[in-house]
């Protein structure tokens, strides 16, 4: 018998078809996009050409996917065995967050059809951080399918296959860890080409650090924030114990990181920038007192006890490690000319269409296969 | 065992963050990449400029490029014109003008004016190179001239977002569009010609030549005075000798190139080595092409400043003003090294060998084996 079990129930909800809707829209703009091309849909230009297509649907889309990779880093490294009931639901997300934001990255490539040049040996060019990057993504996408695929195998009754991952398993754990360490530090890495183009106030040589402890952060962030929805939605009693103790975890990745963070700025001598005005200032603010409210709200043992603070300190994080990656990507960045950016509806209901989808996966998966841990009989 | 396990994890989180934090930049960084002996370049003297614009005509010829019109241009052009406001996927060579006040005297920061021409510099070390995931943007190691390849090319649009230039254009506007730069008129240089900007500049502002060379002609005018007379040199400043088939310097003369440098102090010598190169070959070859007639003119007052020695890691394509470089939409408070030399440095201090991957990998496989093994009484995924 499996621990965890598929909690059923109708799948066509109002909500469901809510979701749908905004995925078909997205489907119909995407049609928009491959015929006329970018500029058709998406608001980006020379002077921005990266927007939210590739800073929020793959930079934090697969952030939001960390839940797998900071999970496996404590239930199988670590050996946290209690927060194993979470592991599950924890690489669901991961899985869409990855395989969607994978997919996404087609929407925006200007000669997408081209896109296996990045697997042909001849074409490859191992000193640019993205091509390690997209390596490093493609086949993290793998490993999280075979990560799940004991759920698939009891849905099937396929006991057989069940064992012969299992068997190796523990390899796919460790890939599991190590691919998202190189490529969630790469993001970061991905924006010291930059240079002077990044202001002071992100550009770093440790922003690969920066962005493999805020993915950290996010991961653990999106599983709590997960199973507090899901309790609310599906009217399962909420974990509070081991969501307190992981939350508890979390606030030690966030210390971390401010401490990094400021740190960075401090000696770098680039706090003062944030005063110069503009959107920069304005944004990197907002973005650091995002962090700092998700540490103040999980502060203390007992807070974190509340279901209220879980799952305010756990948006407060998801929505910092946003913020910081829009500011890293976008409005830190000005390559002069006098450029101006910002996503145009259609672009925007894209980026909406591509985490409804994702919503909606998540919903049929746990309706459907056994991905929520088992209740214990009252 | 757990002593063990700490002391890996210790390792594996602390490893990285010294490597990156406790080094500093400096130690970081992967050694710069210098502009090859035998590179080929472009001196760009805005005080010469007359802003005729025949290189942006003859750029379009040369590559192929329909003229441009841009959205509120119709009412006075009849697509007559070629009147682009800016470099795009479709103009890979453009001349601005720098205004200020009364626009009363050319070359003047002040109440004055100054063409400027934009285009890809042809870095040493490139930002597009290092960027591109499919080798679609490469460096000639001859040559130094950075291409494009649209077949490679997957459209991430990576080496515009990284140029510190803002050089590299993608075309937004067509479901297969294609990256668009200046390159150098390398399908030009091929067959033995000199890139068509510099050889339709009546002036010789835009002036073509090896580097090595191009850099004394920099400082030759800026040892000037102002007003001094000088016989500017027009279009190829080696008299129509090509560089694009091979034909450079013999490769004794290459090695004294690359000992020496090209700041090395016997540069009469190495001109001399080229010059008797260059009538040997034209004996050889039959005669060459003739040199197009020096443009007499006076000394302007220089920046002293050849903007491009070392910007960044220094660049093929470099440039003499009269005003103040940051005017020309040029950056100016950069490092002399390019920015490729950190990310890749970061990269490389990482992933050397994949020494550390596989050596946290096999950390993290024993680990998981041991944990996944002490669970075995959970089912799951285990």
């Amino acid at each position: 018998m499996s621990t965890h079990e598929p909690i059923g129930g109708r799948l066509f909800t109002k909500p469901f078809a809510l979701l749908l809707v905004l995925v078909a829209v997205a489907l119909v703009l995407m049609a928009q996009r491959f015929m006329g091309g970018l500029g058709a849909v998406a608001n980006i230009n020379d002077g921005y050409p990266w927007g939210i297509w590739v800073t929020v649907d793959v930079v934090v889309g697969t952030a939001f996917g960390c839940g797998g990779f900071a999970m496996a880093l404590l239930v199988y490294i670590l050996n946290k065995g209690e927060y194993h009931p979470l592991m599950r639901p924890a690489l669901l997300a991961g899985l869409f967050g990855y395989t969607l934001g994978g997919m996404a990255v087609i929407v925006d490539l200007g000669r997408w059809w081209q896109v296996y040049n990045i697997f042909l040996p001849w074409h490859a060019q191992p000193n640019s951080v993205m091509f390690e990057v997209a390596l490093c993504v493609a086949a993290y996408i793998v490993v999280l399918w075979i990560e799940f695929s004991p759920a698939f195998f009891e849905k099937f009754q396929a006991e057989g296959l069940k064992k012969t991952v299992k068997g190796f398993m523990f390899l796919v754990i460790a890939l599991g860890v190590l691919l998202p360490t190189m490529h969630q530090s790469s993001l970061g890495t991905m924006l010291v080409i930059l240079g002077h183009q990044l202001s002071p106030l992100w550009q770093t040589p440790l922003l690969p650090l920066l962005f493999l402890i805020s993915a950290l952060g996010m991961g653990y962030a999106i599983v709590v924030f997960e199973a507090v929805l899901a309790s609310l939605a599906f009217k399962r009693p909420l974990e509070t114990d081991i969501l307190a103790r992981l939350s508890g975890v979390m606030y030690g990745v966030i210390l971390a990181y401010l401490a990094l963070r400021f740190g960075d700025l401090i000696l770098r001598g680039a706090l003062g920038v944030m005063f110069q005005g503009g959107a920069k200032g304005i944004m990197f603010a907002i973005e650091n007192l995002l962090f700092v409210a998700a540490a103040l709200v999980l502060a203390s043992p007992t807070a974190r006890r509340t279901p209220r603070n879980l799952f305010l300190g756990a948006l407060a994080m998801l929505l910092a490690g946003t913020v910081y990656r829009i500011d890293g990507y976008l409005v830190g960045y000005e390559t002069g000319g006098g450029w101006t950016y910002f996503p145009s509806v259609p672009e925007l209901l894209v980026t909406l269409g591509i985490f409804a989808l994702e919503v909606v996966l998540y919903l049929i998966f746990v309706k459907k296969l056994p991905v929520l841990h088992r209740l214990h009989k009252a | 065992m757990s002593i063990n396990r700490r002391d890996f994890l210790r390792a594996a989180v602390s490893a990285p963050a010294l490597a990156l934090a406790g080094a500093g930049e400096a130690e970081a960084m992967r050694a710069p990449k210098p502009v090859p002996p035998d590179a080929v370049g472009m001196l760009y003297d805005s005080t010469l400029c007359i802003g005729c614009k025949a290189c942006v005509a003859a750029c379009r010829e040369a590559n192929d490029l329909s003229p441009v019109m841009e959205p509120g241009q119709e009412g006075w052009n009849e697509k007559t014109w070629d009147s682009p406001l800016d470099l795009s996927a479709k103009t890979f060579n453009i001349i601005k003008t720098y205004q200020h006040g009364t626009m009363a005297a050319k070359d003047r920061e002040q109440n004055g004016f100054a063409f400027m021409k934009r285009h890809c510099l042809h870095c040493a070390d490139p930002s597009c190179v290092s960027a591109c995931p499919v080798s679609a943007m490469r460096k000639d190691p001859k040559t130094g001239i950075v291409s494009y390849d649209a077949n490679a090319c997957i459209g991430c649009r990576y080496c515009v977002y990284s140029c510190p230039f803002g050089i590299p254009r993608f075309d937004y506007s067509s479901p297969t569009g294609k990256i668009g730069k200046c390159e150098f008129c390398r399908h030009l240089q091929a067959d033995g010609k000199t890139p068509a900007c510099c050889h339709v500049c009546p002036t010789g502002a835009s002036l073509f030549g090896l580097v090595v060379d191009l850099k004394a002609e920099a400082q030759r005018r800026l040892a000037l005075k102002a007003g001094d007379a000088y016989d500017f040199p027009r279009g190829n400043l080696s008299g129509g000798r090509s560089f694009g088939k091979g034909k450079g310097l013999g490769d004794g003369q290459r090695q004294d190139h690359r000992e020496g440098g090209p700041d090395a102090g016997d540069a009469p010598k190495q001109r001399r080595l080229r010059e008797r190169a260059h009538l040997d070959e034209s004996a050889l070859d039959g005669g060459h092409k003739p040199h197009q007639s020096p443009h007499p003119g006076r000394i302007a007052p220089y920046q002293p400043h050849l903007y491009g020695d070392k910007e960044l890691g220094g660049t093929q394509v470099m440039y003499l003003s009269g005003v103040p470089f940051e005017k020309l939409e040029l950056p100016t408070k950069v490092p002399e090294q390019g920015y490729a030399a950190l990310s890749e440095g970061i990269q490389h201090t990482l992933y050397k060998g994949m020494i550390a991957p596989i050596l946290f990998l096999g950390g993290l496989a024993a680990l998981a084996f041991r944990n996944t093994r002490k669970h075995g009484d959970e089912e799951g995924e285990r």
